[in-house]
């Protein structure tokens, strides 16, 4: 069986020539979640953008390839490209804010794309929303359809967020830090609504998240980042009772712990970071030789 | 719940006091042969330089009495609304068309679009904006449309400003990004997820410019440089009062209040509208 998502070898630079992605290597199962952990910057979400085809265009992709179900993206023609993407895979946004239109109603907005995507009369699109919006649980669909993004809480555009990137059954959803802005309170709720659904829809998910807590909690996989390198990869299990890499242990250290709320914060050991800044010096180099 | 929303807020003064006096205007402009108590163009050297009504000496039916020819100045300011609407009508609405959809795309797709656009905006305002619109109908040669054309050949660079920077801030949005990833078109994406929300930005400098093209045509006409010197105009109306202000002030000071509460109104009209069309200021 092919991997849903195959990414092999990917590198990305900035106009400077800074590589930001180096030599990515990483593969999505049907059905299963793989996360995507690392610090800011540590390319986590370009991944994300890379994949779904959205990356800045200051940003150049210079090597790999990506296979979505078996489709070389880097092969197809642009608009073909769009089609595929559209059609496989769907977005859970960051920022609940800014992910809605704001002079649109929910209804149309979530409507208009199943109509789009999936060639669906209007009648079916709209089915299919309230039926979404049923197992995000929003109590009150027939309101929150008619509202405006800004009537809505933070949750409830999450939630609205959520059942729109499941609703044209995409194959793969790229969850960028989908709690991140939410509250501490409606994370936990957010976080098991998107397992659940996953579950149901069996969609395999590329989680992009910086915190652990959530990694353990909803992923079967994970790939360690830093620095744009993938620096770990295993099965969450696995990773979490015998980290491999000195990397992954000290960011498992740096974890803060709720049973005692009063100790400082712990940086990632500098000795480790100083280790692998110059193992991927080392790499750098020896990356540019054969490209000129 | 859309009654809640209206209540709370309360009615809006400054729409309905704009909007009435607009309506008020344009109407009157609308059924000039109607409302003119007299024929604008009609002089009466017997009825030279009347008073308005409340002071000695005025006439019935010349209620803001006359100029220096004898003819009705309530009259001369009715018909001068007519071109007055007209310029700002037209003028308005071309500067619109052009500026929004250049700022549209600069804004929206950035890079070699927005620069080259964006630099001629630059250039474009570089020139004093009446001394070009005087240059400009000089070349054109006076007459309606050559002033409609003049200014909005000159003022589109308003709307393409503005629109260009909505456009950009509401581009980095990320409904925007979510839409190019479901596959949308970018043309598609400029009109059906961008153009929405820089529409309560547009309603307002449409009304906006409204009032700057009736101050532009008033100055037009006071340089002798609009329409043709039979037709009144409120700048010429304002022309012809500066050399009698001595004899008789309300030939200088009606059509200036006429023209400030025309122009105020437009711009608080729009303020009031933006307010009205965006569903977040709401």
């Amino acid at each position: 069986m092919s991997a849903c998502l195959d990414i092999a070898n990917l590198s990305a630079v900035l106009p400077n020539g800074q590589r930001v992605l180096r030599s990515v290597s990483l593969a999505v199962q049907p059905g299963e979640v793989r996360a995507l952990v690392g610090e800011s910057g540590a390319g986590k979400t370009m991944i994300g953008k890379a994949v779904l085809g959205v990356l800045p265009s200051s940003v150049r992709l210079v090597e790999g390839d990506m296979l979505l179900e078996g489709e070389d993206l880097g092969r197809l023609q642009p608009k073909a490209r769009r089609t595929l993407i559209g059609a496989r895979t769907a977005l859970i946004p960051q920022d609940p804010l800014t992910a809605l239109n704001p002079s649109r109603r929910i209804g149309p907005q979530m409507t208009d794309r199943l109509v789009r995507i999936l060639g669906w009369s209007g009648e079916k699109a709209d089915r299919r929303t309230r039926q979404l919006l049923d197992e995000v649980q929003i109590r009150d669909p027939e309101r929150v359809l008619k509202s405006y993004p800004h009537e809505l809480s933070g949750g409830m555009r999450q939630r609205v967020l959520i059942a729109a990137a499941f609703a044209a059954e995409p194959r793969l959803i790229v969850a960028d830090e989908p709690t991140t802005a939410l509250d501490v309170t409606v994370q936990k709720q957010i976080l098991r609504l998107i397992a659940a659904l996953q579950r149901e829809h069996g969609t395999a998910i590329l989680f992009v998240t910086h915190d652990l807590g959530v990694v353990a909690k909803i992923s079967q996989k994970v790939s360690v980042l830093y620095a744009g390198k993938v620096v770990e990869e295993a099965d969450t299990a696995a990773l979490f009772a015998a980290p491999q890499h000195a990397y992954t242990r000290a960011l498992m250290a740096a974890t803060p712990r709720y049973t005692d709320p009063f100790a400082s914060l712990k940086p990632v050991d500098g000795a480790v970071l100083a280790g692998l800044a110059a193992e991927i010096a080392a790499a750098d180099l020896a990356w540019r030789r054969p490209h000129g | 719940m859309d009654e809640a929303r209206t209540s709370r807020r309360g009615p809006s003064p400054r729409l309905w006091l704009a909007g009435g006096w607009l309506l008020l205007a344009l109407l009157a402009a609308i059924f000039a042969p109607l409302v003119a108590p007299q024929d604008p163009l009609a002089q009466d050297l017997m009825l030279e330089r009347l008073p308005p009504f409340w002071l000695d000496g005025a006439e019935p039916g010349y209620w803001l009495g006359t100029d220096s020819l004898g003819r009705d100045l309530l009259s001369r300011l009715i018909f001068g609304g007519r071109i007055a609407f007209i310029v700002a009508f037209a003028a308005a609405i071309a500067a619109c068309l052009v500026g929004s959809t250049l700022g549209l795309i600069a804004g929206y797709f950035g890079g070699w679009a927005d620069r080259i656009i964006s630099r001629v905006v630059d250039i474009w305002m570089a020139f004093p904006p009446v001394l070009f619109a005087i240059l400009l109908v000089a070349v054109l040669g006076t007459g309606l449309s050559s002033v409609i054309l003049a200014i909005a050949i000159i003022d589109w660079t308003r709307f393409c400003r503005v629109i260009r920077a909505e456009a950009m801030g509401q581009s980095r949005m990320d409904y925007v990004e979510n839409a190019r990833i479901a596959g949308y078109g970018r043309i598609g994406i400029m009109l059906r997820e961008v153009l929405p929300n820089v529409v309560p930005s547009i309603v307002a400098l449409l009304s906006l410019e409204m009032g700057i093209a009736v101050i532009v045509e008033a100055i037009l006409s006071f340089v002798n440089l609009s329409i043709s010197t039979d037709d009144p105009t409120w700048g010429s109306i304002i022309a012809e009062g500066r050399l009698s202000i001595h004899q008789a002030w309300w030939v200088l000071v009606f059509p200036l209040i006429t023209l400030i509460l025309t122009v105020l109104s437009f711009s608080q009209f729009g303020e009031a509208l933006k307010a009205r069309f965006d569903p977040v200021l709401r």
